[in-house]
């Protein structure tokens, strides 16, 4: 789950992390309140959850209130990326001499975290680490003890900061891990941390993602999910409970377990036909959640056919067939042609059960595939 | 001869009071898996399917001389239950199947893994099972077959969708092992492979891995190395855009190029394993490395 910047700033702010004043606007008389307030020049930020917001106009500098209307006008109901900005973040700019780069990650490969400095700040830190690895300072830390104060001091001066905020930077980094420990951080970063005229640093930028395996222990962040921001049938998919990624094809795919899914997904490439989707039902899924999972693919527009692919180790094929049938059978006219295959636990069962007047049944998955791509292809045409 | 599972394994279920816990220990039990135990807190003394309940771990490893351990224990808990397990010096192997454990907490575990000689399969993976031996976990027994192809995959339902073609061509498993989908697994592909490279009765491997993280790239350096054994690979995940979650916790492309499959098909490519666009290619190759 993502925090927006201003939510994440709020959260670094109470923990003590320099921030700039800011404050949250969704028209554009309240962003030149905001503006008058937190003083000229401001940053006016689109709020949604889309890297690159500056690049994509998201991000605006105004100098007076003539260019903080222009700005928020542009700004506010924009589409950014596929994403309606509603809210942007008015805040105070900030007179920078430097640009650094603070995190923290869970490195999957060492099953550990990860703190990382860098003196290129401001920009893709994906596109430094890639062209130039050396120039992020990394230290891996034990959960069982934490980040040590020595191993923040080490990654900053490894990093090349300059000795007169090494102490402030370097407790940046500290609190940015306590941070991302106690809230079950995935990732969590300050991009760019500026370095001021003064010498103070302020967190220009915030990014804090959260597992969202842990959010049954952080009940207050889990109330910060903006839900809104997302795709109409993304949204549908998280009221359902379901795994589900929205693509661009016309073979609606309904499957369980994530790699065969995939597998199913890159099979209709394969076959020549497009994805839609990505569904997963999970694990022993009963008729209701086959009937919801079929619901979602047929409110998708793009859809023209659907392969309906069950390998059942906990997943019973009959619990299946009966829930497509009392899907299907509600429908007079059923909307879109859907193939099925069933295997594994109870597939037989399933077959005897399935209703094969509404639906069309093959015995492998390449076969079902196939079936799909050729359906969606005559329904296309 | 197998990978980790054998005639000696024998097992205690930590979580089988619980609805999976229970009908799971009946199913392995059923496969013929010597189910020695359970291990619920402040449920000592009880039965389920005939087996008898401790309250700790360690009691029930030194009541009845278990060497291994299958984790049904929910994910707030599941952590604690990994540790528990670990503490036990008996304990050869441990399986953890439960799915959703948050990835802080798993870290830990893996910290901890790397102090003893325990193995750890998952979490949130099928299990293990040496067909005609025995089973831990959840896969379906009946797909499989006894032979000598080792199968080590990331997925539950795509390793059944390979086993099941692999059944139907005649081609046996010696062992068959989902190493699971979270970001933090304990055994890995390059552990499973070297099991596998060690195990005179595994002719064949095939390896099931998916986009996200470098867990392939890493594997297919280690066949290049060492392994004689030959390898047969699938990757799923070639249409998924980056940065999305493709189900799978681990299953995402960072959008930096790295994780995709691509990136995970050329690197096996590139020390000869060859890689089947379908499933029932992937059963092709096999065929014609054996």
């Amino acid at each position: 789950m993502k925090l927006h910047e201003y939510q994440a700033k709020e959260v670094f702010a109470d923990a003590g992390i320099p921030t700039p004043d800011s404050k949250l606007a969704s028209s554009v008389e309240e962003v030149l309140a905001a503006a008058e307030d937190v003083g000229y020049p401001v940053a006016i930020k689109a709020q949604v959850h889309v890297g690159g917001r500056g690049k994509a106009g998201g991000i605006e500098l105004a100098e007076d209130e003539a260019e903080a209307r222009a700005a928020a006008e542009a700004i506010i109901g924009m589409d950014l990326k596929g994403y309606h900005v509603e809210t942007v973040l008015v805040e105070a700019a900030v007179d920078f001499v430097n640009e650094l780069y603070v995190g923290v990650t869970m490195d999957r490969g060492e099953g550990q975290p990860v703190a990382m400095v860098s003196t290129r700040g401001g920009v893709n830190i994906e596109e430094v680490a890639a062209e130039d690895p050396e120039a992020i300072a990394r230290e891996h830390v034990d959960p069982a003890f934490g980040m040590h104060p020595y191993q923040a001091r080490k990654a900053v001066y490894d990093a090349g900061v300059s000795r007169e905020v090494a102490g402030d930077v370097a407790s940046v980094l500290a609190t940015l891990y306590d941070l991302w420990d106690d809230k079950d951080g995935s990732d969590t970063e300050i991009n760019p941390l500026m370095v001021t005229r003064e010498g103070d640093v302020v967190a220009a930028d915030a990014v804090m993602n959260i597992d969202n395996d842990a959010l049954f222990r952080h009940p207050d962040l889990a109330e910060m999910e903006d839900e809104a921001a997302e795709d109409d049938l993304e949204a549908k998919a998280n009221e359902y409970g379901f795994d589900y990624v929205r693509l661009e094809g016309n073979v609606g795919i309904i499957g369980n377990g994530a790699g065969l899914v995939m597998t199913t997904l890159d099979l209709v490439d394969h076959y020549g036909g497009a994805p839609a989707n990505f569904l997963d039902i999970g694990g022993g899924a009963k008729a209701e959640r086959v009937a919801n999972a079929l619901d979602m693919v047929f409110s998708d527009e793009n859809v023209d056919a659907v392969v309906f692919n069950i390998f059942g180790g906990i997943t019973r094929g009959d619990e299946v067939a009966a829930g497509i049938n009392t899907a299907l059978e509600q429908f007079e006219e059923i909307p879109k042609p859907v193939v099925v295959r069933l295997a594994g636990t109870n597939a037989e069962e399933g077959m005897e059960i399935l209703n094969t007047d509404l639906v069309q049944v093959e015995g492998t998955l390449e076969a079902a595939v196939q079936a799909a791509v050729e359906r969606a292809g005559e329904v296309a045409r | 001869m197998s990978v980790l599972v054998d005639e000696d394994t024998r097992v205690v279920v930590q979580g089988i009071t619980g609805g999976e816990g229970r009908f799971h220990t009946e199913q392995m039990i059923e496969y013929g898996t010597d189910v020695v135990a359970g291990a619920v807190p402040g449920k000592g003394g009880e039965e389920v399917a005939g087996v008898p309940v401790y309250d700790t771990v360690e009691g029930a490893v030194e009541a009845e001389d278990a060497n291994t351990s299958v984790v049904f224990v929910p994910p707030a808990f599941a952590a604690d239950a990994a540790f528990e397990a670990l503490a036990v010096d008996d304990l050869d192997l441990v399986v953890t199947i439960t799915e959703g454990i948050p990835t802080q907490d798993m870290s830990g575990v893996y910290q901890e893994l790397q102090r003893t000689d325990t193995y750890m399969i998952g979490p949130n993976c099928p299990g293990i099972i040496t067909p005609g031996v025995a089973k831990l976990g959840i896969l379906p027994g009946n797909i499989f077959a006894e032979g000598n192809v080792g199968l080590v995959s990331r997925s539950g339902t795509l390793t059944y969708q390979v086993v099941d073609n692999l059944t139907e061509r005649g081609l046996g498993q010696s062992t068959a092992v989902g190493i699971g989908g979270d970001p933090i697994i304990g055994t890995d592909f390059i552990d499973a492979l070297e099991l596998f490279e060690a195990d005179p009765d595994t002719h064949a491997v095939v390896m099931c891995g998916e986009i996200g993280g470098e867990d392939e790239e890493a594997a297919a350096r280690y066949i290049g190395e060492y392994m004689d054994t030959p390898v047969a690979g699938f990757i799923a995940g070639r249409t998924a855009p980056p940065g999305k979650r493709m189900g799978h916790a681990g299953a995402i492309v960072s959008g930096s190029g790295t994780g995709t499959a691509q990136s995970k098909i050329d690197a096996l490519e590139g020390v000869g394993v060859p890689v089947g666009d379908t499933p029932e290619e992937v059963v092709d190759h096999v065929e014609d490395l054996l």
